[in-house]
């Protein structure tokens, strides 16, 4: 039995990754998760500068999962290269950079100072749905979202993800434009926006007002998601969404990907990504699956 | 060495006032706690996630054992759940986090140690622990329900505020430094930002290191999601933008590193 899947000609070890964001650059999560065990880390969100994010709070529970709206506060890539790449280098797990940016020419930069880094892949942010600017405008427009593929391709040397939002009537058409733009692979989903109200204070509970909700709760959405960009384009997809367990990350697998990232979960036990790796291998052997490729899509 | 979730044993449950519990709890983590640290305690409801990052009030290494008093926050809540464990039931928890109050930094001066609502219980653990010349504990509270009172007694001499007036003076914990006339080198405060921004320009003003514990909305608890920021007056070394997190930088901060 062999767990190893290939993304975009990248091997990982075994198809779990981290949600970007939920997992900084693996620094802090390393005293709970033996990173080695990982099939890839995937970072919080990178810009070409400095973001300071959001006011406070940024985050909310709600039944069944979480509402954030960080704003994707990040050190810029200059930091970023000298501080967290090298501390990811130390581990073998594969290196997935999460890019923002406020414009094309925003990504574009990330993208190229990442050229000669090395890290495994890149992971396109246009779907946060907590910033003003960027984001989650790319993601929303296929025509933006294939044009921004495009151009984030000339200068990157490592294979694309896009990352897709579930703020969309049409997610495979989302996903067709990004692989007609030259995507490698696809990621999705990012969080859905949601609103909470503090009814004593009859104010926002989050100071953006409105902001991400992602937790279990977003799982059967995601699955819906998965299976239907499955069903629109060939390039390999990374799904997420409410992962919370192996069944959870199976589900995901059967419905079309071919890798799961484990986001939320993280808070509520930091050693989940391990367990998730475990419970996959327990299922393979249980159901008699040899490679992770004969479960993907195996649901019509 | 992996660190994992922990299932820590109740030891105790405790009703200290309307709406304050007290839970003593068996825990490894009782071993590496300092004062002003605190514990993610997990509910086992699946449909609430996030860990409630409650201080630690006392710590007794012989027993590896951590006193948690935190206040239920409404029905159907985390801490709510918390409050119905019973002697021998389990609770998951991560701990202990963040950085305590510097203790090294108040010996042998004249302190305040200030507490407000449920910011009082983890001054009770710095009060024990703390070496000082004048050990003056001011304890903020809504009404006359002062729990801990006896023991900040035992450890210091204690002067209350209550906003109604029904115990000690009326007002809040500056209104009590002020009616007392106390007077001090270095400052310790846990309380809400009100509280803390009132503490801090007090600090300020007079030129007293101060040392503040902050409080926000926790994700993670640590440091990796950066939910729980706050402002700092400079750019900060990890985060390279005028932020620090409450969880892992904090939650004590030196109060003019800090905005509050």
């Amino acid at each position: 039995m062999n767990m190893a899947v290939n993304i975009a000609g990248v091997e990982w070890k075994n198809p779990v990754t981290t949600a970007s964001g939920t997992f900084g650059s693996g620094v802090e999560f390393s005293d709970y998760v033996d990173l080695n065990r990982l099939g890839a880390v995937t970072t919080k969100g990178v810009a070409n500068v400095p973001w300071p994010g959001n006011p406070t709070p940024r985050v909310a529970e709600v039944y069944g999962g979480m509402m954030n709206a960080i704003g994707l506060q990040n050190p810029g890539i200059e930091l970023f290269c000298k501080r967290d790449i090298p501390f990811l280098k130390q581990y073998d797990a594969r290196i997935i950079v999460n890019v923002c940016g406020k414009s094309e020419e925003d990504y574009c930069e990330v993208a190229e100072r990442l050229a000669d880094e090395p890290v495994d892949m890149l992971e396109i942010n246009i779907s946060c749905p907590n910033v003003k600017e960027g984001g989650i405008a790319f993601g929303q427009n296929p025509k933006a979202a294939k044009q921004i593929t495009q151009a984030v391709k000339r200068y990157a040397r490592q294979p694309v993800i896009m990352k897709l939002s579930p703020n969309v009537t049409d997610i495979g058409e989302m996903a067709k434009a990004v692989e007609a733009g030259g995507a490698d692979a696809v990621s999705l989903i990012n969080t859905l926006t949601g609103m909470k109200i503090n009814i004593h204070r009859k104010s926002f509970v989050l100071a953006n007002q409105t902001g991400g909700v992602s937790g279990p709760a977003i799982h059967p959405i995601a699955v819906r998601m998965v299976y239907q960009a499955a069903q629109a384009v060939k390039v390999p997809i990374i799904g997420m969404g409410g992962v919370s367990c192996a069944e959870d990350a199976i589900e995901l697998i059967l419905a079309g990907a071919s890798a799961v990232s484990v986001g939320t979960a993280n808070f509520h036990n930091p050693s989940v990504t391990m367990e998730i790796v475990d419970g996959i291998e327990e299922y393979m052997k249980q159901e008699g699956f040899e490679r992770i490729s004969e479960m993907v899509g195996l649901v019509r | 060495m992996i660190k994992e979730k922990e299932q820590a044993v109740v030891l105790s449950q405790e009703r200290l006032a309307e709406g304050i519990f007290s839970m003593w709890i068996q825990t490894q983590a009782a071993k590496r706690a300092n004062p002003g640290q605190f514990m993610s305690a997990y509910t086992e409801d699946r449909s609430r996630l996030l860990p409630r990052p409650i201080s630690i009030c006392e710590i007794d290494k012989d027993r590896h054992a951590l006193r948690m008093v935190y206040r239920v926050t409404g029905e159907h809540t985390g801490t709510k759940q918390f409050s119905r464990l019973q002697t021998g039931d389990k609770i998951p928890v991560i701990g202990p986090l963040g950085n305590g109050f510097p203790l090294e930094r108040g010996r042998g001066k004249r302190v305040f140690l200030i507490g407000g609502g449920i910011g009082v219980p983890p001054v009770l653990e710095l009060a024990k622990q703390l070496q000082c010349e004048n050990k003056q504990i001011v304890a903020g509270y809504r009404d006359g329900q002062t729990f801990l009172r006896e023991s900040f007694e035992e450890h210091g001499r204690l002067y209350i505020a209550t906003e109604d007036g029904s115990v000690g003076c009326r007002g809040n914990v500056m209104d009590a430094i002020r009616e007392n006339g106390l007077e001090a080198e270095l400052i310790y405060a846990c309380g809400p930002a009100p509280m803390l921004r009132a503490v801090k320009a007090y600090a300020e003003e007079r030129q007293l290191e101060c040392y503040v514990s902050m409080e926000e909305r926790m994700a993670c608890g640590i440091g990796a999601c950066l939910g729980c920021v706050c402002m700092s007056r400079e750019t900060d070394s990890h985060s390279n933008v005028k932020n620090k997190r409450i969880c892992k930088d904090g939650p004590v901060f030196l109060s003019t590193e800090v905005e509050i």
